[in-house]
């Protein structure tokens, strides 16, 4: 029997707003417990909410990058469910009218496009968190409750796990060139929740579904679908039946373990949340947002390569964050040749970046230095081997690359009228390699700007030399 | 001194002429409020605190109509730093980290803090009777509730122990106790006044109103606690007017319905009588006075407690015992921690109606409940609506009887709801509504009921107004209190 298997994902992301959806209170991380609270987030008796508008524009961002029409007409609704990190016991979301419906993502998987539909796209607040200690106490942090979260619910579009990843990768790249969301899975910022089900090949209802969670990166989305894929069908194989459960991905086995039986569906008693009024999104907004949206990571990749003249893979990799490119665009604007820039970031940065384990925006380089370090040696300020010293510097204590060249005697030595004496006097006192160039042993050219070099402890230009030096053997 | 027969006009004058000072009148107050709270219990807390702060107006300077003058709060308006029940179990030990805006207005326009009134828990029921804190009782009868939710702001103002509280009035919580009270009460526009601070019931009927004997004491309090609020979304950003300026008892070529559905079949012969008296005078003062149909009204009572009782279903979930409030004690798991505190802390009425609203909300009964109610509430502001199209106030009986007896109707829900019957409708269109005495029924008060347009707050009190210069009924000093001084 051959199977067709059936994904859907719903993804959290967090939008990258100053303060909470529905309270003042600010939205950072690392504070100290409960400290970015207020009486809002505390569901206090009498607190009311409010809207944050600028995490609704984000939202609407995020679904017009998605493809996504916009509700014009809308409210909030509440979802009622007790939690210790659920202080009002409801959540604020949208159920009846989401911001955003009916989008698609492109992806690519073995040469063939295809569109994954974006079910509704909705904004609601994030919960806290309980942590539970040794003592027999558990404990709860208000700080994340009311982050402002987008969800994303694609239609049962995905017939794999590479497209699910595909899906993810994509999406991930999306929202992040929007500037709405960092979009980390390792932070938090993003989250994915999967189901899954298989049916025979030509069956016209799908199987049952399947939910899998504790889903850390992408990949162990892959893996965790791959394997579900492999247990559905091998419990159908055998005329089982599959159970419809939530199950949790387990890192180190690559396998999936079951969490709970669901009995039915949650009953979270929806209804409009009477706190806050029926709202009116205005065309010109949607308009005036859309405008606004940054340039795609896919239109920057192309610019790349048809105005920069940069290799399709380099675009592919420079446009694969938005860091990245920022970074990318920010050291051209310094008029910086966009090839060099690319090079050294591929390259020399890249290298460093996965020595220390650290990303892009976690060193001192600034796109800035980056730019002038490059042009040093493009005008021929520094020579390549010595531009290496200068990165170095640069991106371990953030000098600035000119000064730090000059203070430190760095700069190279081009000027023929220095240069051509030193070449004289070292000719004069070598007849032997003038002798041994003349009856064709080239490694004497190497000897003689080795002599040059040691001369000016590197700084000679070596191009000016071998010109000089060339011009001279020839003529004596 | 005895503020039984003053005003907060009279009382702001004596304290610019220093024939009294705000110390004294918090004093005076807390001293005859404890006096009575033996017989009456009309206060959960009393603010010791009141006279030191009223010292403080004093050393300032007495400015505003309400600089130095006590006012007394429902306590389900919460007060920084003190204790704030909601007349529940589970917020016995309730204290405060904010203000609601209307106090935070109040003690801007110098008003004094003098203590937090009993109510039925989580302003649920009509009689005071379901408060954790035991009834208060009729200041007319000692053996009648002095109705509810707002019981113990009415009973406090009739029983002369402050010239004004606030109250709230989710389907007729101050009009219901300002009518068994014989004192005039305004639920105003929905909107009108921030319900930031307000312990939620049922957030898109709540709203927070004022009682007081004279018409003339809540429009100077409404003047100040109304308008715009960041902190409440649904709070209007229309100008508020100074009502007690603008007051007029000129009712020439006014407009009144009168809807036949509101002349219940249920309703006390001796209501209707001083109903129609109050009518009669509007009429003789030029009014005109036409009958009208509200074909909805009927359903009203359901549409109320399905979509009242959904709401607080969810706003009541936060008392889950683990931020603040009663806890249960020696629980095994989260589990028994949330349903042993509630199970523990919330009364039988709390909880009739957190189940009524469970059921309603949950999805098998949601079309045919919630969404149900919720179409047939828009119905019925149409109908509202459209009689305002042609009448500048609805008018009829606030109540449908007087003030019934203690342990009467607590053990029938269902007579209980229908109490609210009259003014229900006004909750679910939003509209400002007011009672008013209109005369006694064997020495119990009868109330008037009047329902403006939306935002018209000052044609309600214009018409009260009326009839207070007409009938001086504050002049009359409740029965069971004569010769209690």
């Amino acid at each position: 029997m051959n199977f067709e298997t059936t994904i859907g994902l719903e993804v959290h992301v967090e939008l990258k707003t100053k303060s909470k959806m529905y309270s003042p209170s600010p939205v950072a991380y690392g504070a100290e417990s409960n400290i970015n609270t207020n009486v809002i987030d505390f569901g206090f008796p009498g607190t009311l909410p409010t809207v944050n508008k600028n995490g609704y524009r984000l939202g609407v961002m995020v679904a017009l990058a998605l493809n996504a029409e916009i509700e014009h007409h809308t409210h909030f609704d509440r979802k009622n469910y007790f939690y210790p990190d659920n202080p009002k016991a409801y959540q604020i979301t949208q159920q009846d009218k989401p911001l955003g419906h009916d989008g698609y993502i492109e992806i690519e998987v073995d040469g063939e496009k295809k569109k994954i539909g974006v079910e509704e796209l909705h904004v609601e607040e994030d919960a806290g968190k309980n942590t539970h200690g040794n003592n027999g106490y558990s404990y709860v942090d208000l700080n994340r409750q009311g982050t402002p979260l987008i969800e994303i619910v694609s239609k049962p579009d995905m017939h794999s796990p590479e497209e699910a990843y595909q899906y993810l990768e994509n999406l991930r790249k999306i929202v992040q060139f929007t500037g709405a969301s960092d979009v980390k899975m390792e932070e938090g910022s993003m989250r994915v929740d999967t189901n899954i089900s298989i049916r025979p090949v030509g069956s016209d209802t799908y199987g049952t579904k399947v939910e899998l969670k504790n889903l850390n990166s992408f990949n162990h989305v892959k893996l965790g679908l791959a394997y579900e894929e492999k247990r559905q069908a091998a419990i159908l194989k055998q005329d089982g039946k599959i159970g419809q459960e939530t199950r949790r991905f387990d890192e180190k086995t690559g396998e999936t373990f079951l969490m709970r039986v669901k009995s039915g569906a949650d009953d979270y008693r929806y209804f409009p949340e009477p706190d806050l009024p029926d709202f009116d999104i205005s065309p010109d907004w949607i308009a005036e947002i859309k405008a606004g949206l940054p340039e795609t990571a896919a239109k920057r990749r192309e610019r790349y390569i048809n105005e920069l003249g940069i290799p399709e893979y380099d675009a592919g990799v420079l446009t694969d964050t938005k860091e990245m490119s920022d970074f990318f665009d920010e050291a051209v604007s310094y008029k910086a040749n966009p090839k060099l820039v690319s090079n050294w970031l591929m390259g020399e940065v890249n290298a460093y970046l996965n020595e220390k384990r650290i990303g892009l925006l976690d060193t001192k380089l600034t796109p800035e230095h980056l730019a002038k370090m490059i042009n040093l040696i493009s005008d021929g300020t520094i020579s390549s081997k010595i531009a290496k010293k200068v990165f170095k510097e640069t991106i371990t204590n953030g000098t600035e690359p000119e000064e730090w060249v000059k203070s430190k005697g760095l700069v190279q030595e081009s000027d023929p009228a220095v240069l051509k004496p030193m070449i004289l006097e070292i000719l004069d006192n070598n007849q032997q390699s003038i002798d041994d160039f003349k009856n064709g042993k080239d490694r004497a050219v190497g000897f003689l700007v080795g002599q040059i070099m040691k001369q000016t402890h590197g700084q000679a230009n070596p191009k000016v030399v071998n010109k000089i030096l060339m011009a001279e053997l020839k003529s004596r | 001194m005895d503020i039984k027969k003053e005003t907060i006009a009279s009382l702001h004058d004596k304290l610019v002429n220093k024939e009294v000072t705000a110390e004294e009148l918090a004093t005076d107050g807390l001293k005859q409020i404890k006096a009575n709270e033996k017989k009456l219990n009309t206060f959960i807390t009393v603010n010791d605190k009141a006279p030191e702060a009223a010292k403080a107006i004093d050393e300032k300077g007495i400015e505003g109509p309400l600089s130095g003058i006590p006012i007394a709060y429902k306590d389900n308006i919460v007060t920084e730093g003190i204790k704030t029940t909601a007349a529940s179990k589970i917020l016995y030990n309730f204290m405060p980290v904010y203000s609601a805006t209307v106090l935070e207005k109040l003690q801007a326009a110098g008003a004094i803090d003098i203590g937090k009134t009993n109510l039925d828990e989580f302003a649920m029921g009509s009689s005071t009777e379901t408060s954790y804190y035991g009834t208060s009782v009729n200041p007319w009868d000692f053996s009648r509730v002095p109705g509810g939710s707002s019981g113990g702001s009415a009973a406090a103002v009739a029983a002369g122990e402050v010239v004004a509280a606030l109250g709230t009035d989710t389907g007729g919580s101050i009009r219901q106790p300002a009518a068994f009270n014989g004192i005039f009460g305004i639920k105003p526009t929905y909107g009108r006044v921030s319900r930031w601070g307000v312990i939620a019931f049922a957030s898109s009927l709540d709203q927070v109103g004022v009682m007081s004997k004279r018409v003339e004491d809540s429009a100077t309090v409404l003047s100040v606690i109304a308008g715009h609020d960041e902190h409440d979304s649904t709070s209007s950003e229309k100008e508020v007017p100074d009502y007690r300026a603008n007051l007029s008892k000129d009712m020439s070529g006014v407009k009144i319905a009168v809807p036949k559905e509101f002349w219940h079949e249920g309703t006390h012969p001796d209501v209707l009588d001083n109903v129609n008296k109050a009518l009669d005078a509007y009429k003789k003062m030029g009014a005109t006075v036409e009958e009208v149909s509200l074909p909805s009204l009927k359903h009203a009572v359901e549409v109320y407690y399905i979509l009242a009782s959904s709401e607080a279903s969810s706003n009541l979930q936060r008392y889950d015992g683990v931020r603040y409030g009663f806890r249960a004690k020696d629980v095994k798991n989260i589990k028994e921690l949330f349903v042993n505190s509630r199970s523990e802390g919330f009364g039988d009425e709390v909880k009739r109606r957190i189940m009524l609203g469970t059921f309603a909300l949950s999805a098998g009964a949601y079309d045919a409940y919630f969404k149900k109610a919720a179409e047939v509430r828009t119905i019925f502001i149409k109908e509202m609506t459209n009689v305002l199209k042609d009448y500048d106030l609805i008018m009829g009986p606030s109540t449908t009887t007087p003030a019934f007896k203690i342990g009467e109707k607590v053990d029938d829900p269902l007579a209980m709801y229908m109490n609210d019957i009259l003014t229900i409708p006004a909750n679910l269109a939003g509209l400002p509504a007011a009672s008013v005495p209109a005369g006694l029924a064997d020495g119990l008060p009868i109330g008037l009921q009047i329902i403006g347009r939306p935002f018209d707050e000052q044609a309600v009190f214009n018409a009260a107004y009326a009839l207070q210069e007409e009938n001086k009924f504050y002049e009359k000093i409740p029965t069971a209190l004569k010769g209690e001084d």
